[in-house]
């Protein structure tokens, strides 16, 4: 009977643990001491390992503001390298804390998968990379061409989509990751590779003839790229998006990494607010009066990651496009921090 | 208190009865895993509640919205449901698995016995073989073919090409496919008409020569019976069949027969794979036959060819067919890794794409573990029942 009431207890343990899943991220976050960051461990820009395994790009910079904003150490993040098909379930499964994978915000993905969109930190569209031995000039005369592309992406229903739209026939050949997806196109498999138009310019680099490939000037589809966070935590949801936030009102303000230290004498009160001279709007979020300044220090304002990861800094060389801030005719608009 | 009583067994209280002791504990265990399970179920359901991720099959009947680059039944983007999607995906797997298994043991049988050859090159190729392929992970092989396949091949423009009706290049090979119109049925049915006649035959024949000893000519009567009614029915319906002719445009071969070098390549490194293990198995059940049998039938004055098919054959295939059966499971399961060939199984559409897209992994995850087990107890009853029949008759 002993062996039995032992597996009972085990048993009622199992079934109890099992339901207090939805502690509160930010104290869970903390007293692990590290923050999980779930990854693109292969696109260059946005995210990608180097080889002493330091990670670079754009998400990954945006998991260090956040690591720098809870901890004050922007090193504290554990990345996760994530596939497209793998990643919603390892938000969904707690493995990662926030998912920053360049993955595009739709609405089923919001509703259906227990998960929540903070806000876009690039603003992407799908495009199409074609040898230019093939001479076509516009997606509109791909009709009857194979196709390469990656699984579980927004990208495999927008090439159907497109297609279809423009009554032209389409032979797709589907891959687990963009690696291979990429490795078949080079190898001749397909005729185009389709990906978000950033990741277009990041797997052009790594062809082995990159200048024999041109990227077409279709942009087939709308695809807001944002980090996003697991349903039912607000706290969490509030904290991630006001990262963001931060980093876009830093560049409107002019604080940088490397005037930050000065800008903290500021008389101006946008700068005061944000840097949390004058006010207490960290605390509000959870987190201290600095958190801002915090990230700047450590990781830099929005335009400043943004050249360097896949800007004017970077192999990749895009150009800010819709992404410049709101002043400048684009689309980065931050919310007013008060 | 127990009483003992004279000519039974002693009495005792029911709970120091072992039968009853045992049977007790075995309805608390099962009772707990019940709970357990019970407890698992509610517990998920509670929490993708709590998360707000939807859950159920709804999804099934949902519009897919994506492409497949090979479908045996109809399917399309957009008439294309999940559940749609499903049923390509399966027969996808079906049909590599099962041209695998065929294949895979028609190597291995090669294999095997060549290794056994009294030629020391031969034997020493098939060993090399063996050994090599058995070792190599089959996830790099699949890589390794898949790569070999599309880098050996040339371009769509450089085709190569029979009677500029065949082509072969890196999008795989093509060529003309009959279509058939009405009166076909006529020739189906002729089919049917030959197999079963062909069947007859065969009874009657063994049943003739287990009376009179006279032998008579079955593979000739079954082929003419299988291969001629059917020809026959042709010509008089009238032959209701076009040829569909693959048709080069400025990109791809469209129309005819298309077999993609996906698929190819996923073929050749689960029927290489398998064959080398299955090419052990067969020596092992080659070897466990006695040489005494041999010997006892060349004493007989059986030829060496009868020897083989009736005495050595039948004795290995009791010792071949068990673990035979574990090498089919392992293809069929290995052709998962399809995916990462881009060749569209079951894995790579569902637990791939439809996983992604619904997000509802428990539910897509439960019906692709059901399938692959359905798929793999219907193999193993298949050839427990054949292992059955040919099994040793004891008296």
């Amino acid at each position: 009977m002993k062996r039995a009431v032992t597996t009972l207890a085990l048993a009622a343990a199992v079934a109890f643990a099992a339901s207090a899943a939805s502690a509160q991220s930010l104290n869970a976050i903390k007293s692990r001491g590290i923050l999980n960051c779930g990854a693109n461990g292969t696109l260059g820009g946005f995210g990608l390992p180097d080889a002493q395994g330091n990670w670079t790009g754009l998400d990954v910079d945006f998991c260090r503001a956040l690591a720098a904003a809870i901890f004050n150490d922007p090193a504290k993040v554990k990345f996760v390298a994530l596939t497209a098909k793998d990643r919603f379930t390892a938000l969904q499964s707690g493995d990662v804390d926030v998912l920053a994978r360049n993955t595009t915000w739709t609405s089923s993905r919001d509703t259906s998968l227990g998960l929540n969109f903070t806000a876009v930190n690039y603003y992407d569209g799908q495009g199409f990379l074609v040898r230019k031995a093939l001479k076509v000039n516009s997606a509109l005369e791909l009709n009857d061409a194979a196709v390469c592309v990656q699984q579980g992406t927004t990208t495999e229903l927008n090439l159907a989509d497109y297609f279809r739209a423009n009554k032209m026939k389409l032979k797709t050949v589907t891959f687990a990751s963009a690696d291979e997806a990429i490795k078949a196109y080079d190898s001749g498999r397909c005729d185009a590779f389709t990906t978000d138009a950033s990741g277009l310019y990041a797997e052009r680099l790594r062809l082995a003839k990159s200048d024999d490939h041109i990227v077409l000037p279709e942009i087939i589809s709308k695809e807001p790229l944002g980090p996003s966070v697991r349903h039912g935590d607000d706290q969490w949801f509030d904290i991630v998006k006001w990262t963001h936030y931060a980093m876009l009102t830093a560049e409107e303000l002019g604080v940088t990494k490397a005037n930050v230290d000065e800008q903290m004498k500021s008389a101006n009160p946008d700068v005061k607010r944000l840097l949390g001279t004058e006010g207490n709007y960290g605390e509000q979020l959870g987190l201290t009066k600095d958190w801002a300044y915090r990230i700047v220090k450590h990781v830099g304002n929005y335009g400043e990651v943004f050249e360097k990861n896949v800007g004017q800094g970077s192999p990749l060389k895009i150009a800010r496009g819709v992404n410049a801030l709101w002043t400048k005719g684009g689309l980065q608009y931050a919310p007013p921090i008060r | 208190m127990s009483i003992a009583q004279e000519g039974g067994p002693p009495k005792v209280a029911l709970i120091y009865d072992p039968k009853v002791r045992s049977i007790a504990y075995q309805v608390v265990l099962v009772a707990i895993i019940l709970f357990l399970a019970y407890s698992a179920v509610r517990n998920a359901a509670d929490n993708l509640a709590r998360a707000k991720i939807a859950s159920g099959f709804g999804f099934w009947n949902q519009t897919a919205g994506f492409d497949i680059s090979q479908t045996l039944i109809e399917y399309s983007a957009q008439g294309g449901t999940y559940g749609r999607a499903f049923w390509v995906g399966l027969l996808n797997t079906l049909l590599v698995a099962a041209i695998g298994i065929v294949l895979a043991t028609i190597v291995g049988f090669m294999v095997g016995i060549a290794r056994l050859s009294r030629n020391w090159l031969i034997g020493r190729l098939a060993g090399g073989y063996v050994e090599l392929i058995r070792n190599v992970p089959l996830l790099l092989q699949l890589l390794f073919w898949y790569n070999a396949v599309l880098k050996a091949l040339p371009d769509l423009r450089d085709s190569w090409t029979v009677f500029g009706n065949v082509y072969l290049n890196n999008r795989g090979f093509f060529a003309p496919y009959p279509i058939f119109g009405e009166g076909i049925g006529l020739v189906a049915a002729a089919f049917v008409l030959g197999v079963a006649g062909a069947i007859a035959f065969r009874i009657w024949a063994r049943r003739r020569q287990e009376r009179t000893g006279e032998q008579a000519p079955v593979g000739l009567v079954a082929l003419a019976l299988i291969v001629g009614l059917p020809l026959i029915a042709f010509f008089i319906a009238g032959m209701p069949a076009t040829l569909e002719y693959p048709e080069k445009g400025r990109f791809n071969i469209r129309g005819g027969l298309e077999i993609l070098p996906e698929f190819v390549a996923l073929l050749i490194g689960l029927v290489l794979y398998t064959g080398a293990f299955i090419a052990e198995v067969v020596r092992a059940g080659i070897m466990a036959v006695s040489k005494g049998q041999t010997e006892a039938a060349g004493a007989l004055g059986l030829r060496a060819g009868q020897t083989l098919k009736l005495v050595v054959i039948p004795q290995a295939m009791r010792v071949i067919i068990p673990p035979l059966t574990n090498q089919y499971l392992n293809l069929t399961k290995n052709s998962s890794l399809a995916v990462f060939v881009g060749y569209p199984d079951l894995v790579q559409i569902f637990t791939g794409t439809v996983l992604n897209q619904t997000g509802q992994a428990v539910e897509v995850v439960m019906i692709t573990m059901a399938v692959y087990l359905t798929i793999s107890l219907v193999t193993s009853m298949a050839m427990n029942w054949y292992n059955a029949r040919i099994a040793l008759v004891e008296r």
